[in-house]
């Protein structure tokens, strides 16, 4: 796509859920990148000296891109958008209040990893936390994404942010609730959520991980 | 909604086996805990020697026996463990896998490793893929003088059967159950015609229906790093641990008319047959005597 350009580095975890944000960003926009495997379970290769040396906080994912590392994956999907997506609709930074809201929705999906994906850690990786608090703050902030998607729904609004495409705040959210039951947060309650999550899985590009089935068929009409 | 299974396990078949609890390598001196059937454990690796004991202080140390790359353990009186021989071959590669979570019953987890029916589905482009569905006609016996469950000549279609295959093959498995809540699946080897690779599953049982799932990979492959092996083993688990979690009820029925089987399932038909003969009801659900 880029004249002389080296290929994107992604420091990468299969069974992470920040790290598939990224992962589902790239293989949408199409984007060629070499993964470099970082083994956080139950290596924990993300805390050693040679991982610190280009990600000093220990956390994955790490993009390069050139002369850039990023650290964060809110900040890489910020990027990836940016910088190569022409048609300017992940990430539309034209206008004020949208890209407010889609930074909003970055924010939650910072709450939602902190909770949901924290309950999975510790069924599914022992990490010693408090599962059930987690839970219950994954399921208070997957209660008020349900009446969001509802009543966006009724506007004829597909996704987070009002809009005909969607950007990367659904990317952002979308991993760690559709592994949530991971974490033994079960999502029958949640029905909007569970037409959203097919919504994405239908997007072009989308790939799944470890965890995350396709979705059937579109129903054509 | 998370259910822990608090009950202490009074079947004694399953108190006299040994349980892989951690991989060594994961383990050091630092104290690390687990659950065992029920009960709080704390082990770790002091001056090169295992210790294992359950958490509530004063009580003794528990047998330990370390094998296959695993720390095991017995709360009753251990029975000898099964033979691994492939283990000691000293061109294999031997690499602990992964250590993985899952709310299930640890039967359930051994029924899905011996299953090929869902390889196409669940695995789709490694270990299977439509319309290569068929699972050929098998067989399946209890041997006498190991009362394993050993099924052979198992044969199936894969585009990706190993970390380190290139292209698809017709892989042939072999698999044995020596142990209630461990099977040893042999598959051919991509590397080499004459060897078979060793993929092992040592489910420890941290209640009647959750449990660690341990793979041990055994094999000959002089190209994949063990890292590639290890993270090919994760994506293989973390496949299935969504289809197991899903599965009601957690413990498996032990009653022939509870679930009903197809051909392909003959392996699991014997597997069940082979628990209920020995009596085993913890993860289960006995047959109606």
């Amino acid at each position: 796509m880029q004249a002389k350009h080296t290929l994107i580095t992604l420091y990468d975890y299969e069974l992470s859920g920040n790290c598939y944000k990224v992962r589902l960003l790239l293989s949408m926009l199409n984007i060629e990148y070499t993964s470099q495997t970082v083994e956080f379970y139950p290596a924990q290769q993300h805390k050693t000296s040679w991982f610190k040396s280009i990600n000093p906080l220990g956390t994955l994912p790490v993009l390069v891109d050139d002369d850039l590392t990023l650290k964060d994956s809110a900040a890489i999907l910020v990027y990836l958008a940016s910088r190569y997506d022409k048609s300017e609709n992940w990430y539309p930074a034209g206008d004020a209040a949208t890209l407010a809201k889609v930074t909003e929705w970055l924010a939650f999906a910072d709450s939602i990893t902190g909770s949901a994906s924290q309950a999975r850690l510790a069924e599914g990786f022992f990490y010693q936390l408090d599962a059930e608090a987690c839970r219950a703050s994954a399921h208070q902030l997957f209660r008020i994404l349900d009446e969001h998607l509802w009543f966006a729904e009724q506007q004829n609004q597909p996704w987070l942010v009002s809009g005909a495409e969607p950007t990367i705040a659904d990317i952002a959210c979308f991993p760690y609730v559709i592994l949530s039951e991971e974490g033994s947060i079960m999502r029958q309650d949640y029905p909007a959520i569970r037409r959203w999550t097919d919504r994405i899985k239908r997007i072009p590009g989308f790939t799944v991980m470890p965890g995350v089935f396709p979705a059937g068929p579109a129903q054509t009409t | 909604m998370s259910s822990t299974c608090t009950n202490l396990c009074d079947d004694l078949v399953i108190l006299n086996q040994w349980h892989a609890i951690a991989a060594i390598e994961d383990t050091s001196s630092a104290p690390s805990h687990t659950r065992l059937l029920g009960e709080q454990l704390t082990y770790c690796i002091v001056d090169e020697t295992v210790r294992v004991c359950r958490s509530d202080a004063d009580t003794l140390p528990l047998p330990v026996t370390c094998a296959y790359g695993y720390i095991w353990t017995c709360l009753g009186t251990p029975l000898p463990l099964f033979e691994l021989p492939e283990y000691l071959e000293s061109d294999r590669t031997n690499v602990c896998a992964a250590s993985i979570g899952v709310r299930v019953s640890a039967p359930r987890a051994v029924e899905n490793f011996l299953d090929m029916g869902h390889f196409p589905y669940v695995h789709t482009g490694i270990l299977g893929e439509q319309p290569h569905t068929e699972v050929r006609e098998y067989d399946v016996e209890v041997t006498e003088d190991t009362n394993e469950v050993i099924a052979t000549r198992c044969r199936f279609y894969q585009p990706q059967a190993a970390a380190g295959a290139e292209g698809g093959m017709l892989v042939e498995y072999v698999y044995r159950v020596p142990h209630p809540y461990c099977s040893v699946l042999y598959k051919s080897c991509p590397d080499d015609e004459s060897r078979m690779d060793v993929i092992a599953l040592f489910v420890q049982p941290m209640d009647e229906i959750n449990v660690r799932a341990h793979a041990l990979v055994s094999v000959i492959d002089k190209n994949s790093a063990p890292i590639a092996i290890r993270m090919f083993q994760q994506t293989i688990f973390g496949q299935d641990k969504p289809i197991l979690e899903n599965q009601l009820p957690k413990k498996l029925p032990l009653d022939p008319r509870a679930e009903t089987p197809i051909r392909a399932d003959k392996s699991a038909i014997v597997y069940r047959r082979w628990l209920s003969k020995q009596g085993i009801r913890y993860g289960v659900i006995p047959a109606a005597a």
